[in-house]
Formats: C-alpha cells, structure tokens, sequence
C-alpha cells in the first residue's frame, strides 16, 4: 500500500507542478493532467512487469510514472530539454520509454490500441510471457480503431488488457451523451471477460487488473476493465480561461470526496503517509532542478530523428 | 525471365526465408488475390502470413506495434484507396515515431499496393495513385517500373527499418523482365536512366517509364530523349537528375497522378529552382478528376503518350526566359 500511495503521490504533484510549469511558461502548449486518475494507472502497472508493454493517451504522465519512468527525464521533456526522454521531440502528448515498455502517449485517441494488440501478438509468437496494455477513454470507446481491435485481440486471444479509464468526459461531451448501451457489454459482446471497477481505489483496480493480466499471462486471450474515474482539472491546462460549462463545480467538489490519494493516505499511518510525501516533494525538487540545468536542443539538429538514416529534405533551396 | 508480380513475390519469399522477423499481414493474403503471398503459409507457417478481418486501421497499427518490438512487418493493401483508411496509422503514426519518440522506435514495416493506379473499368475507389500523399508526408515511397526493380525495391524496403510504401502500378504487373536467381537490392533513392539522350530529359513514373520509352524510340529520328525513372519518389534521386539536365537542359514529367501539389509538381518546382534548365519545364498528369467508369471517360483523364509528344516537342521550341 504505501508504494501505490507513493506512486499515487508523485503523480499528483508532478501534474500539480507541471500546470504551474505551463503557467509560467516554462512548459510550451498544454498538457493534460491526470489529476484525480491517479488510482488507474497506479493498480494497473502494479500488476505489470517491466519487460511488459503499455500504450497510453494523451493524457499520459500517470502511466509513464506508475510504468517506472525516471521523473527528472520526464520533466526535462517537458521543459524541451535533451536530457528529456524523446529528447524534447516528442513533448507531453508523445512522450515514450521504450527501455521500460511504454510504446507512447499518443495525441489521437485509441490510436495506441493497435499497437498494444501488435506488441502483444510479437510477445506470444517469440514464446515468452510477456503482455500488453492499452489505456484509452471513454471518448476511445468510439474511435473504430479500438472495436476493430477488441475483434483482432479476441479472434486471436491475444495476451493484451483494454484499460478504459471513464472519467465522464470526451474533453466537453459526456460519456452519457456519447456512448449508446454499455462499455462493460460492448466489450463483452467480442467474448471477453469484462468488468467494471472503482477507478478511484488503487487496490480495487489493482485487483481487477491482477486477474485480466492473470488471463493474459496464461494464454487466456484478453480482458477488458472499465475503470470509473474523474479527472479533477479540466481537459487541458489552457481550459481554465476558457469558462467552459460543461460540469458543474458541485460534481466536481462530489468526486473531490472521493479523491484517490484520500482514500489510499486514509489507510496508511499518518506519520507513514507524511513521511511519503515529504520525500516525494524532495525527489520532485531534485528532478525539476535537473531538468531546468538541462540544455535545450540546437536548432541545427531539428531534422535529426526523422529517419534511421537519411537526411530530411530542407525548407529552402540547397 | 519473371513477370513482375512474380519478381515481388520472389522478393517477399526471399525476405522471409532471410529474417525470421519477417511476416506478412492483410486480408486475403493467404489465398493471396494479388499473388504475391501464394503458397507462403504453407511454406512459413500461418503465424507468419495473417489473414486479417477487414479492419485496415487495426491491422495497419497492429504491424506498427510489432514492429516497435522487433518485428518486420509486410502488409499488403489489395486496392490503393484502402491507404485512406489507413492513412493515420501510415502518416500519424508509424511515420511519426522515430521523431516522436526522439529516435527510441524503430519502425520497419513495408506497405505494399500491389496493383496501383486505373486499370480499364475499376472506376472511382479503386483506380487511384495515391503516392503523392505520402511523399508530401515525407514517407518513403517507392514505385518500381520493371520486374528487376521491383524485386531489388521490394527487398530493400523489406530490410529498411523505416515505413516504406511499394506501389506496383497494376499496369505493369504483367510486364517481364531478367531477375537474378540470388537475392539482392535496389536502393532506395538511388534513380535509373533507362535510356539516354541529348535533348530533353523525361522523367517518368511506374508504368509511364514503358510509354515513355515508347515514344523515344518513336521520335528517335527527330529528339534525342532521355528517360528518368525515379524508382524511388521519397528520397528522390537529385544528383542523378542533376546529372541528367546537365546534358539536356529540358525537362518533361510524365506522371499519372492528380495534377495539383502532385509528385510531377514537386520535381518541376525543385528543378526549376535548382537545376539549369534552358526552357521552362513541363508536366503531363492525369487530370484533378475523379477516374470515371466507361473506359473511353477513364481514357481521357489519364495522361497519354500523345500528351507527352506534345509536352515534348513544345519543350523543345522554348527557350530560357531571361
């Protein structure tokens, strides 16, 4: 428990300090935070190993700490700074660690999915054990991409977990007023195992996710798990000036009752839990100084990257 | 001697026999409608050759994701219109990686079209040549005009380890030609001259490679015509072409892609900026139209070799504009 609060811990506060980051404009664009979902990736990644692999969203940061990335390269991404992880090509939406098996954020929604099902088949066909997840939204749940890949995932039992974190909203439109019949039946309808769970329990996904990755690891195709969750910031970091109305402040102080990290701190010694925290702010501060001593990236590498080994055609005439 | 269709399927038989990490994917690639996957499952096993459901998104990302972890994907794309389908996961996604990801991905999977552009009759949605789109994109993109090239170009896309798309012009697909026994390559972005001459370089593409010949060999008593065949449209081959209007100073594209921001647009616009032509250059392109069904409406939207002497000869009466 006091490693998924710690998880839990730091990504809140590393989301917290980015929007300051982003307000002060020490982070370019926008981010989404994930804020209040802490819970999903946290129980998920719990019960995966290293050498298994994730694909995530946009909204991304939570699965890349609770996957074990080194947070100081996190922000160094986020800052645009070489030491980043995709040295400071990819930013927020796009950041990867293919050394611990997050195949990426992506900026298209459930578009990673595919991939998860690819790596999955990959690790199956090689004869080893390892598995595949995917997270994505309840906006996911309708991109035709995610339902042609339940369908490839069933048909060849594919060791790979849907994770479908349902935080109410496909950026303003409501999971009620974008999704006709169930998400736990439509999934269930491709004949796998599906379920929904308290996506603001760290343990009660862990447990849920436990048993989909169970299946997974013993050949037995894959699982789906719908995780119901909310996000307490808005889409992004700009929505703040926009006074959109979408949600009311009263649902949104109803699920700050069930905030994630109150409910796993609540179970933890109070001295344990302060404990934990004062070290994750120092981690935080020790990573964040890092990335600030970082150098930015020079102009005249913008076109390294693109290909394995070719060089882009430029702007201007040679 | 090997039709071309045939040279493409050496090339993937060989490929898969060379690397483990090869397999193929797409749907009806088992019985393989196109031919160039016949008989591969029963000599690799059907773990290496998926028949998938028609989910061209999903199956497109799915060869994305084994690629990131070690694969060597092949897939095949019974009609050129089903790129649009999976346009995102080619463009967005697959493309994008390498870049996105600050170098960590590496994604070598092969899109192979193998029956591009009209073919008398298949109207609308299936007789598109869509390859402009992915050289604007900046995706690797190769288009074989003979059977010896598009085993040498299939193989090396194979081996490459960025997305590469093959378009096999279905015109050609029959057309014969000397392929070695033993494997090899045709680099990419390396370009050929087919013919050389003295007064205008053509540059033609896939199948109009053969046309444009053709009409050399027509007109030889009168032009001296040169004939480029890029092989490969993303990287394309520069230095070869600027070796080539250093001899002829002229230049006609003979491209049968949509005319506007088309390929033909690209090299006209480059060398014009870049190259020493002494005329203006020209390009003789399909039409901005939809390809309509009767053959004789189909006919007169594509570019022609008619089109072609006339682009030629008008070439060659300008001069440089001062």
């Amino acid at each position: 428990m006091k490693e998924l609060y710690r998880t839990m811990r730091v990504i809140r506060r590393f989301e917290e300090r980015t929007v300051d980051l982003v307000n002060a404009n020490e982070i370019a664009g926008v981010t989404h935070e994930y804020v209040g979902q802490e819970a999903v990736a946290t129980g998920v990644c719990s019960v995966l190993r290293r050498d298994d692999a994730i694909t995530s969203t946009h909204r991304g940061h939570g699965h890349l700490i609770a996957k074990g990335a080194d947070v100081s390269r996190m922000f160094a991404e986020l800052l645009g700074r070489v030491d980043g992880l995709n040295r400071a090509r990819g930013g927020s939406m796009h950041i990867a660690d293919l050394s611990i098996g997050v195949l990426g954020a992506n900026g298209i929604v459930a578009a990673g999915a595919p991939h998860a099902a690819g790596a999955a088949w990959a690790f199956r066909e090689a004869g080893t054990d390892r598995i595949a997840v995917t997270f994505f939204g309840d906006g996911g749940i309708n991109q035709g991409v995610l339902l042609e890949t339940f369908n490839l995932a069933a048909l060849w039992r594919l060791p790979l977990v849907f994770i479908c974190e349902n935080n109410g909203y496909a950026v303003t439109l409501s999971a009620e007023h974008s999704t006709a019949g169930s998400m736990v039946d439509r999934a269930a309808s491709y004949g796998m195992p599906a379920e929904a769970v308290d996506g603001m329990d760290v343990e009660a996904v862990a447990v849920s996710a436990g048993r989909a990755v169970a299946r997974a690891r013993a050949g037995e195709g894959p699982s789906f798990v719908e995780c119901r969750t909310y996000r307490f910031f808005g889409h992004h970091t700009a929505e703040r000036t926009m006074k959109l109305g979408y949600r009311t402040d009263e649902e949104i102080a109803h699920w700050r009752e069930r905030d994630p990290l109150e409910l796993a701190g609540a179970r933890l010694e109070p001295a344990e839990r302060a404990a934990i925290d004062q070290e994750v702010e120092a981690l935080l501060d020790e990573s964040l100084a890092f990335a600030r001593a970082s150098e930015r990236p020079l102009a005249e590498d913008a076109l390294a990257f693109n290909y394995a080994a070719l060089e882009p055609r430029r702007g201007v005439a040679r | 001697m090997l039709r071309y269709q045939a040279a493409l399927a050496k090339a993937l038989r060989d490929e898969l026999a060379n690397d483990e990490a090869v397999f193929v994917i797409g749907e009806d690639v088992r019985e393989s409608l196109r031919g160039v996957s016949r008989g591969l499952a029963a000599e690799f096993g059907e773990e290496r050759v998926l028949d998938t459901p028609i989910s061209e998104q999903a199956f497109t990302g799915f060869a994305t994701g084994a690629a990131l972890v070690g694969r060597r994907a092949v897939i095949e794309f019974q009609i050129p219109a089903l790129l649009f389908i999976a346009f995102e996961q080619i463009v967005d996604q697959a493309h994008k990686l390498r870049l996105m990801t600050g170098g960590q991905a590496s994604v070598p999977v092969t899109y192979l079209v193998p029956g591009s552009g009209a073919r008398l009759g298949l109207a609308g949605q299936h007789s598109d040549n869509p390859y402009s789109y992915f050289v604007h994109a900046g995706v690797k993109t190769v288009l074989p005009a003979t059977a010896h090239d598009a085993y040498g170009l299939f193989a090396a896309a194979i081996r490459d380890d960025d997305p590469v798309v093959v378009f096999a012009p279905a015109a050609v697909l029959g057309v014969r030609d000397e392929v070695p026994d033993d494997p090899y390559v045709v680099p990419l972005g390396s370009g050929r001259i087919h013919r050389e001459g003295t007064d205008v370089t053509v540059v033609a593409v896939g199948h109009l490679v053969h046309d444009a010949l053709a009409l050399a060999e027509e007109v030889a008593g009168e032009i001296s015509v040169e004939v480029f065949d890029p092989r490969t449209l993303y990287p394309f081959d520069w230095e070869l072409l600027a070796e080539s209007i250093s001899r002829t100073g002229r230049l006609v594209v003979y491209d049968d892609a949509n005319r506007s921001c088309g390929f033909a647009a690209e090299i006209v616009a480059t060398a014009a900026e870049e190259l020493p032509l002494v005329a203006p250059p020209r390009r003789v392109t399909r039409a901005d139209a939809v390809v309509p069904f009767a053959v004789d409406l189909e006919r007169a939207v594509l570019p022609s070799r008619a089109q072609l002497a006339t682009a030629v000869r008008q070439t060659l009466r300008e001069e440089a504009r001062p």
